[in-house]
């Protein structure tokens, strides 16, 4: 997909607010398994209310609905949420130190496990593709790797240490069992199995290695897998490629190397990237605003470069917390939280002269 | 936390005399460094029954603002260089000022250059929303930011 077309304009357009948290909206996940011609686009998102709430969008009025509140189950905020990639279950992180796993019973949601162990605030949960696997990470500075058993029964597999701070989330690679984890620390670390089924740091990307001088706070992968988009409290984000083939033959001394900065966009956090599935990187930071970056076909001398296609000033309120891409039919859907307690589901559209 | 009081012997000033405010309606809507001292400045401290302007840990010139961008700017001074109540001291301002002003400014906390021991680590933690957030919701810690900013002794 060429953006660089000269005679497109690119528009944020707002389709809905979606109200109903009492608090700030901490993160979002699009449920993916919906958003096909069978089954309306659902949304679960949590926040500082110790709810999550599930929204759906009604195919008759194409309107946005909350249909579930999911509350008296976490004690303190909840961080962030995920849906397992077949959309059966829904885990929830939370700052009570636990992660919570809910199942959709008949249209009621139920919460079929609760994962204790992190002695602190737990911060990100993410599957694995094949959903055998589940990662949580905490301010206790390590990232927990659980196996998915039968009958909603999940074991620890592994506790990984090496992160020196509060690990801020984590991120299985989108085809791989590799785990992806950034941290208040300003590292990247990744994390592969080896042939005796224990779990190592195979990688550290820091400053050294062209890495964040700041917080890390989200990562990103590409369609393709090949490359990877990570965001700071340094006010850039960072674009990383890796072999693939090699990562594929199963060899685990394949590292991700520095491919671009974006620097000079951003002057405050950036707490939240996503790749979109046609390649188009949207950031939400600090500033209330929303960014969407491409690749620019201009320069090929050192490697692809990144150009801003489009600046949504408040977009929000407060700080953005989140932006998230629908994974549904509709293209350049997107939705994001904030601060200010709402979420947003937007369009970017094009209108060419 | 220690039993023993971090510092037992700070200086104590006597409180800056307060300049009658304009009470005009015509007046200025930009908010200024004075409007925000004057939320702050009688916060208690953590450790001791004064207030953070009378131990010369806030004085009007530790605020700076922009008022076109909404960005606010704080600097406070601990009264020694290894104080642990700074952290406590960073998260009363961000409560109080939360409580004052409008969302829409930013506010960013800082100890002052060189006068603390862990400048850097501090200024992190003060600034990192996700840990102020955690923070707050620790029962025992948010009673004690109540006591400062709610203490009636002064």
């Amino acid at each position: 997909m060429d953006f660089d077309d000269e005679g497109s304009n690119f528009e944020l357009k707002e389709i809905q607010t979606l109200s109903g948290h009492t608090d700030r909206v901490w993160s979002l996940a699009w449920n993916p398994a919906t958003g096909t011609d069978d089954a309306q686009p659902v949304i679960a998102s949590c926040s500082g209310d110790k709810t999550v709430r599930i929204w759906e969008r009604s195919a008759l009025t194409r309107s946005w609905d909350c249909k579930a509140v999911l509350e008296e189950t976490h004690t303190r905020t909840v961080r962030s949420c995920t849906w397992s990639p077949s959309g059966k279950l829904l885990a929830t992180a939370s700052f009570d130190a636990t992660t919570a796993i809910w199942e959709n019973v008949g249209g009621d949601f139920q919460c079929v496990s609760t994962l204790e162990g992190h002695e602190n605030e737990v911060k990100s949960v993410s599957w694995n593709a094949s959903e055998s696997l589940l990662a949580t990470c905490s301010r206790d500075k390590t990232v927990w790797i659980w196996e998915v058993m039968p009958g909603n029964e999940f074991e620890c597999a592994s506790v990984l240490q090496g992160h020196t701070q509060d690990v801020k989330m984590i991120k299985w690679h989108p085809t791989m069992d590799i785990l992806f984890s950034c941290s208040y620390d300003n590292t990247i670390k990744v994390w592969a199995e080896d042939d005796t089924g224990d779990w190592h740091c195979i990688q550290t990307i820091g400053e050294s290695s062209n890495g964040h001088s700041s917080t890390v706070w989200a990562i990103s992968f590409n369609a393709g897998g090949d490359k990877m988009v990570t965001c700071s409290d340094d006010l850039t984000l960072k674009v990383w490629e890796a072999d693939i083939e090699g990562m594929r033959s199963g060899n685990n001394q394949v590292l991700w190397k520095h491919l671009s900065t974006l620097s000079g966009y951003h002057d405050r956090t950036i707490f939240s990237v996503h790749w979109s599935r046609e390649g188009i990187i949207a950031s939400g930071a600090a500033d209330d605003a929303i960014r969407f970056f491409v690749e620019s076909k201009d320069s090929v001398v050192d490697g692809p470069s990144y150009r801003l296609l489009l600046k949504k000033e408040k977009a929000h309120d407060m700080d953005v917390n989140v932006v998230q891409w629908s994974p549904g039919q509709e293209n350049r859907v997107m939705a994001s939280a904030s601060d200010d307690g709402t979420i947003k589901i937007w369009e970017l559209a094009t209108s060419s002269n | 936390m220690t039993l023993g009081l971090i510092n037992a012997n700070p200086i104590v000033h006597a409180k800056k005399e307060r300049v009658a405010r304009c009470e005009d309606p015509h007046c200025d809507d930009a908010v200024d460094p004075l409007d925000i001292y004057d939320f702050v400045r009688d916060i208690r401290d953590p450790e001791h029954p004064y207030s953070l302007e009378q131990l010369s840990v806030l004085s009007e010139e530790s605020i700076t603002v922009d008022d076109k961008l909404g960005r606010i700017l704080i600097t406070f001074t601990p009264t020694i260089q290894h104080c642990s109540m700074a952290t406590v001291i960073g998260l009363c301002l961000r409560v109080k000022l939360q409580e004052c002003f409008p969302p829409h400014y930013k506010v960013d906390i800082k100890v002052s250059p060189g006068s603390h021991a862990d400048e850097e680590a501090v200024n992190k933690q003060l600034n990192d929303k996700e840990r102020v957030a955690a923070a707050l919701e620790n029962p025992n810690l948010r009673q004690l930011v109540d006591e400062c900013l709610y203490s009636n002794e002064l």
